[in-house]
């Protein structure tokens, strides 16, 4: 159990330095140049812009051979500094950061746990009931098919414009401030419905469709026929398929988090949901290095400690694994 | 009389019709009674014992009736028939090392099964723990998941668990097929003592071993390309059969004290026909060396001496 977790934990030690070299890379080998963007919005004369660009390079510590600004970078990350925004300037990218993440977390958390929950409860129903096997799973496939942005365009469109219940843009109405109050909480509700409902939706009918075909395939197992020849009822047999049917499903799950997370980046973009979406979106348009670092930072922790997570959970419910661990 | 089969007939459901997997099976075993069931690979012995305990889609119930201790069995009828599965009739089935569920501890799943048939886990468990022991399982295998277990003590589990109910008729279906020959022999004897014991009244041994059946079985009923062929006492099958096909399976078999370096060891010339579409007649007739005009009719399966009963022309009209 200990080497299992010793070992678990330099993978992921390892991934989490790899990806955020990955990170710290990328913005920069787009081409164009935060300080030019950032001086394109102030109209100054053409020496003052020379000087100017020459004090904020200095400033973001840009002048630096880019080996020195890789090693300031991480010597920074563990004292908790993210930088400051080029975008935003001079807001600290970790301030900015905070304030959109809860929108993001509202998004994610229940769209992922209650889409895999139902998701493979509704599979697990379905298959081998005849009615639903040939009408609702063809809807299914339409919905794990489905881009997120292309449903979450068509549910603004539908719900938002024409039958115009839901509103399509922003977290609460223009017209109000945020406060603790019964207006505003409705007024964030409604305006959370719609991208989490294009999330859920394409998730629950990859969730279904998945646990369709694998409960079918646990069912036709032998220790499914032995227990059928016992003479156990069938909700005993489903019982048991459908524990082992959702161990590939956490596997799978763990593999999604990554794309359900890009996933949502799109969905608040389309929404104009102010969450680490739409602004990692304004981030790139903008070339702001540290502010792009900063918000993937934010999603390689939270998909790393997710699938960490994942691993325990695993553990607790497959033997299998946990007496693997043992015979190593 | 322990079971009553009569006309019983199971098809496979297929594309391209049927597959006539058994077909007009009639026979009874009385109560105490091992009887062997052997035939080659494809000949029915498993479709005839499924079909008694689990008929499931694509198999094909087209008619018959089966009797156990004189009350019918809905064979065709699934949930009718769970009042009798485990209780009154169980099997051993042919992947009991693949059988118990393996995310689950075997105790309890035990324990669940038990519950859902409406019996007390803790009321058997001393019966269970005594039954362990004389297939010689520690007690501690009910703490443990299946893949702790090797195949040979999976295959006791199972058939502990199978007859714990104390059934009437049980099924083993190749239960000695993948163990080496010491634990066959083993696994064989502990069949016998469960019948000894009155844990099962009567069984059914499906194998294609005919030796293991001389060393447990009281009758051996032989089948041949869906269709029973002869049934006998063992010593009579192995020593004097008399239906052409049971004769060259049984000199098919090594003998003691043969060197087969010098003299090969013949088999059966010729491939069992396929069942899709049977030739009419006796399904035998193309392999057979004393086929004869009357093989192209289906032979009937006759009893020509006490207990002995036999579908082969040929045997017939000499007796008469």
């Amino acid at each position: 159990m200990k080497r299992y977790f010793g070992r678990k934990t330099i993978i992921y030690l390892s991934t989490f330095f790899l990806a955020v070299t990955v990170d710290w890379a990328i913005p920069r080998l787009m081409p164009g140049d935060p300080i030019m963007n950032l001086l394109s919005r102030v109209s100054v004369r053409a020496e003052a812009s020379e000087a100017m660009y020459g004090y904020y390079t200095k400033a973001f510590g840009l002048d630096i051979p880019v080996w020195k600004q890789y090693i300031n970078f991480w010597i920074a990350l563990f004292h908790g500094d993210l930088g400051t925004s080029v975008y935003l300037f001079p807001q600290k990218v970790v301030d900015v950061i905070i304030m959109a993440v809860p929108y993001s977390i509202a998004l994610l958390v229940p769209a992922i746990l209650l889409s895999f929950y139902t998701g493979n409860k509704f599979g697990a129903f379905a298959a081998r009931t005849k009615i639903l096997d040939n009408t609702l799973l063809p809807v299914g496939y339409l919905l794990t098919a489905a881009p997120y942005m292309w449903l979450g365009i068509l549910l603004a469109w539908s719900l938002g414009i024409v039958v115009g219940i839901f509103p399509t843009a922003g977290a609460y109405d223009f017209n109000m401030a945020p406060s603790f109050s019964w207006p505003f909480i409705f007024s964030l509700i409604k305006h959370w419905f719609l991208p989490f409902l294009s999330l859920f939706l394409v998730q629950f009918g990859g969730w279904a469709i998945g646990m369709r075909n694998m409960i079918i395939y646990e069912l036709e197992s032998d220790y499914s026929h032995y227990l059928e020849s016992l003479g156990a009822p069938r909700s005993l047999i489903r019982k048991y398929a459908y524990r082992n049917a959702l161990l590939p499903q956490i596997t799978g799950l763990a593999l999604q988090l990554g794309v359900i997370v890009a996933g949502s980046l799109v969905t608040e973009v389309v929404f104009s949901y102010p969450g680490l979406g739409s602004l990692i979106l304004s981030a790139i348009q903008n070339k702001d290095y540290f502010l792009i670092q900063g918000c993937f930072l934010f999603i390689i922790i939270g998909v790393l400690i997710a699938n960490f997570f994942i691993d325990i959970a695993y553990v607790i419910i497959d033997p299998r694994t946990r007496l693997g661990m043992a015979g190593e | 009389m322990s079971l009553q089969i009569k006309n019983l007939v199971v098809y496979y459901q297929t594309l391209r019709g049927y597959v006539k997997a058994l077909d007009d099976v009639t026979f009874s075993i009385s109560d105490g009674e091992i009887m062997g069931l052997a035939g080659e690979s494809g000949c029915g012995k498993t479709t005839l014992g499924n079909s008694l305990i689990r008929l499931e889609p694509p198999m094909k119930y087209i008619k018959g009736d089966v009797e156990l201790d004189n009350e019918k069995l809905p064979v065709w009828n699934s949930s009718q028939m769970n009042a009798f599965r485990f209780k009154k009739i169980s099997i051993i089935p042919q992947y009991a090392m693949n059988a118990l569920n393996p995310t689950i501890k075997i105790g309890k799943m035990i324990s669940e099964l038990l519950s859902s048939r409406k019996f007390n886990y803790k009321k058997i468990k001393p019966e269970l723990e005594r039954r362990l022991d004389l297939v010689e399982l520690t007690h501690d295998v009910l703490n443990m998941y299946p893949i702790e277990l090797s195949g040979g003590m999976k295959q006791r589990m199972v058939l502990v668990l199978s007859t714990l109910l104390d059934p009437s008729l049980l099924i083993a279906d190749e239960i000695t097929s993948a163990l080496d020959v010491s634990t066959q022999k083993a696994v064989a004897e502990m069949l016998v003592e469960f019948r000894n014991r009155k844990f099962v009244k009567s069984m059914i041994v499906i194998t294609h071993d005919i030796s293991i059946l001389y060393q447990i079985a009281d009758s051996i009923l032989v089948m041949y390309a869906g269709k029973l062929a002869e049934k006998a006492s063992t010593n009579v099958i192995v020593n004097t059969p008399r239906h052409p096909y049971t004769k060259l399976l049984i000199s098919s078999l090594p003998k003691v004290g043969v060197r087969y370096t010098e003299k090969k060891l013949s088999g059966i010339p010729g491939n069992t026909p396929l069942l899709l579409d049977p030739p009419a007649g006796c399904r035998f007739r193309d392999r057979c060396p004393v086929a004869f005009d009357r093989c192209f009719e289906e032979p009937p399966f006759v009893e020509i001496e006490k207990d002995h009963y036999i579908a082969c022309w040929k045997e017939c009209t000499e007796n008469d």
